[in-house]
């Protein structure tokens, strides 16, 4: 079974971010590591793999610069090999051209599985995975908390705001996972130091015969017209305790309806 | 190793001391217990042979990549690098400086997993700073060994799978002293019950007693060779371990200068933060540069003994500075935290007892004064 995840390798959300004044989405000029809401999709597609034998998980990525650390992460954790697009001609990409991007190089991997987070930390649009579904003409399961497959089918329980469902789903398909659904391993020093020499497949968009045209900014249907900062909160309320404290809080829970 | 791939382990290692250990420290302390969880995930990531040599499965770290790791893991309650401690340190060493590369092949890939725990047994009821004088004693017998002795406060004996015993096997003093491995399982040899501690819950220490234990002649470290050469194998093998130790301090004295800032932020009295009060602010500036200091001279001591220039003083002077750092940054710690600080249940008070540790073992303060003293002033020194 070939188990494809996508990762995204972003700019370390502990240090100070910016936006590009020209383009106002994020400056990712400086080093990237794993999206931490990709460790879990990495995570599951071990353990599913680990269950199926002759199973393989290969990452896939789209990074400017050829960055390949966070991939390195990914592939400390145990995966086996990755392929990434790296071209100049992918700055200033939106959501459907990245897919467009992913989506050729997954087709490459021959999945019978594609694990993606269900958004990214930096950008949060939460469409990739589906359009990449939609692309690669797979069905798509998304928010799934507990994922299982016997190689054929996968079996996946789906949050939804009042549980979750039962889905079943033949393969090929998408599975977007959602963060904290499993306990990302920690790499070990040895798998760290394999990694180093694990092959990661470094691809143009003429390698995927993709026309720059119609991807990157060039392609780009969506556009950033405006960045405005969020309202800052109101300071919240303070209530000394003069012995009523217990019931102002019982009232304060009742006119939220959550008691 | 590359630049990116000890980047890569020393954020791993952050992110699991500080995900993972950091939020069950009090319990560890209380329950005087590491969960089995952590030390699986120990196990796995290979913490318990980052410093035994590639060649026999370790990680192979240089002294100085050694002490970046150590820093990372000093960050925590000192309980979860004594897991390991010994592997890596004390008493791995004793089979790379002393051991033949049959016993290095057998025991050192067992040890780098975690498989084998090993403990360093050379102190003893009546010989602790100096174990020169020490009385546990091996007799030929055969072409083995029979042990007869006690040794005292042995870090991981109550869950060790061999110990590395000095015993003598000549006349007095140093000379007359040999290395064992001997299996913690060997007919004679009783762990006691573990010793109740002011401090670093969760790290384990026993005596042990030797009752006519007998040894195969594959237990004499170094092989025929090694006869007498005990002494020369414990003295290189604790030069290394002082410096492991220095770095342990100062990865402590990192988290006790970011709970005191952290507290010198948070609380107020008159009004204001009492980090806007300059005697407070005093304390702080004197913690963070004993912290810079401390580390600056581990990392000294470090170059020098990779490249072999100074393997005597500076893990002594490592040793001695930065365990008597750690304890005024502990105490001012405790200080600007005022009665909190003195409350169990406070980190800071739990590193206070911690902390204390680190100038009694692996030498005293007083005996690294005395090495380093000694070491400079010469043949005068003796008078
Ligand atoms: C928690 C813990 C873990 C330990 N783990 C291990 C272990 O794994 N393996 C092991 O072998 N040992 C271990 N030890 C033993 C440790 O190394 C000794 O306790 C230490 O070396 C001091 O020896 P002592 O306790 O006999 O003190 P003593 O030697 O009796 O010292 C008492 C005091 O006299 C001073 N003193 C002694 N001689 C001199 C001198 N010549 N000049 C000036 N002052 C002097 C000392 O500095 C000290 O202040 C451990 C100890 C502890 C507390």
């Amino acid at each position: 079974m070939h188990v494809v995840v996508c990762v995204k390798q972003i700019p370390d959300p502990a240090a100070p971010a910016a936006l590009k004044p020209d383009t106002r989405t994020l400056d990712r000029s400086g080093k990237l590591i794993l999206d931490d809401s990709d460790s879990y999709g990495v995570e599951m597609a071990l353990q599913l793999a680990g269950n199926v034998e002759g199973s393989e998980v290969i990452l896939v990525s789209m990074a400017p610069g050829g960055e390949t650390s966070g991939l390195r992460t990914a592939l400390a954790m145990g995966a086996s090999k990755a392929i990434l697009v790296s071209d100049d001609a992918l700055a200033g990409s939106d959501a459907l051209s990245t897919a467009k991007v992913l989506a050729a190089a997954i087709r490459r991997a021959e999945p019978d599985l594609v694990i993606a987070a269900t958004e990214s930390t930096d950008g949060y649009t939460g469409t990739v995975p589906v359009q990449i579904a939609e692309l690669l003409d797979m069905p798509s399961v998304t928010f799934a908390k507990r994922v299982t497959t016997d190689g054929s089918t996968v079996t996946v329980e789906r949050q939804t705001e009042a549980g979750y469902d039962d889905v079943e789903s033949p393969m090929p398909v998408v599975v977007t996972v959602t963060a904290g659904v499993v306990e990302p391993r920690y790499p070990s020093f040895k798998g760290i130091m394999a990694a180093k020499t694990k092959p990661v497949d470094v691809l143009s968009l003429a390698d995927l015969g993709l026309d720059p045209a119609q991807v990157g900014g060039a392609g780009a249907r969506q556009e950033m017209v405006d960045v405005a900062d969020a309202e800052s909160r109101g300071a919240g309320e303070i209530v000394v305790d003069d012995g009523d404290g217990a019931q102002r809080i019982v009232a304060f829970l009742e006119q939220l309806k959550v008691i | 190793m590359d630049a990116a791939e000890l980047d890569e382990i020393l954020r791993t290692v952050r992110a699991f001391v500080r995900d993972r250990v950091v939020p069950l420290e009090a319990q560890i302390d209380r329950e005087d217990e590491v969960p089995v969880v952590i030390r699986d995930a120990a196990k796995e990531m290979g913490l318990f042979g980052f410093a035994i040599p590639e060649a026999y499965g370790g990680l192979g770290l240089t002294m100085t990549e050694e002490c970046r790791l150590v820093f990372e893991l000093g960050y925590t309650t000192p309980a979860l690098r004594s897991l390991f401690g010994s592997n890596n340190g004390i008493a791995g060493h004793v089979l790379l400086e002393g051991a033949t590369d049959a016993q290095r092949q057998r025991w050192l890939p067992r040890i780098a997993t975690g498989e084998v725990v090993a403990a360093f047994a050379l102190t003893e009821p009546e010989a602790g700073s100096d174990p020169s004088g020490l009385s546990t004693a091996a007799r030929r017998d055969g072409d083995g060994w029979v042990i007869d002795g006690a040794k005292r406060y042995i870090t991981n004996a109550p869950v060790a799978d061999v110990l590395m015993v000095f015993a003598r096997t000549g006349g007095p003093g140093a000379g007359g002293i040999s290395a064992f491995m001997v299996p913690a399982d060997a007919p004679g040899l009783r762990v006691a019950p573990k010793d109740a501690k002011m401090g670093q819950g969760g790290a384990w220490t026993a005596d042990v007693t030797f009752d006519a234990v007998h040894v195969g002649p594959e237990a004499l470290v170094g092989g025929d060779g090694g006869v007498g050469r005990g002494w020369s194998t414990a003295m290189r093998c604790l030069a290394h371990g002082r410096i492991h130790i220095a770095a342990l301090c100062v990865g402590m004295a990192g988290r006790l200068v970011d709970e005191t800032v952290a507290y010198a932020r948070a609380r107020r009295q008159s009004g204001r933060p009492i980090g806007a009060f300059q005697l407070v602010q005093g304390m702080v500036a004197d913690s963070v540069t004993d912290l810079h200091a401390g580390r600056a001279v581990v990392l000294d001591a470090a170059r020098a003994y990779d490249e072999g220039s100074d393997r005597r003083v500076a893990p002594s002077v490592a040793k001695y500075f930065a365990s008597e750092m750690v304890g005024r940054v502990a105490d001012r710690a405790v200080q600007v935290h005022g009665g909190a600080g003195y409350m169990r249940g406070m980190a800071v008070e739990r590193f206070y007892r911690d902390a204390r540790l680190f100038r009694i073992y692996e030498g005293t303060s007083q005996i690294q004064q005395l090495i380093i003293a000694r070491n400079v002033i010469g043949d005068a020194a003796r008078g």
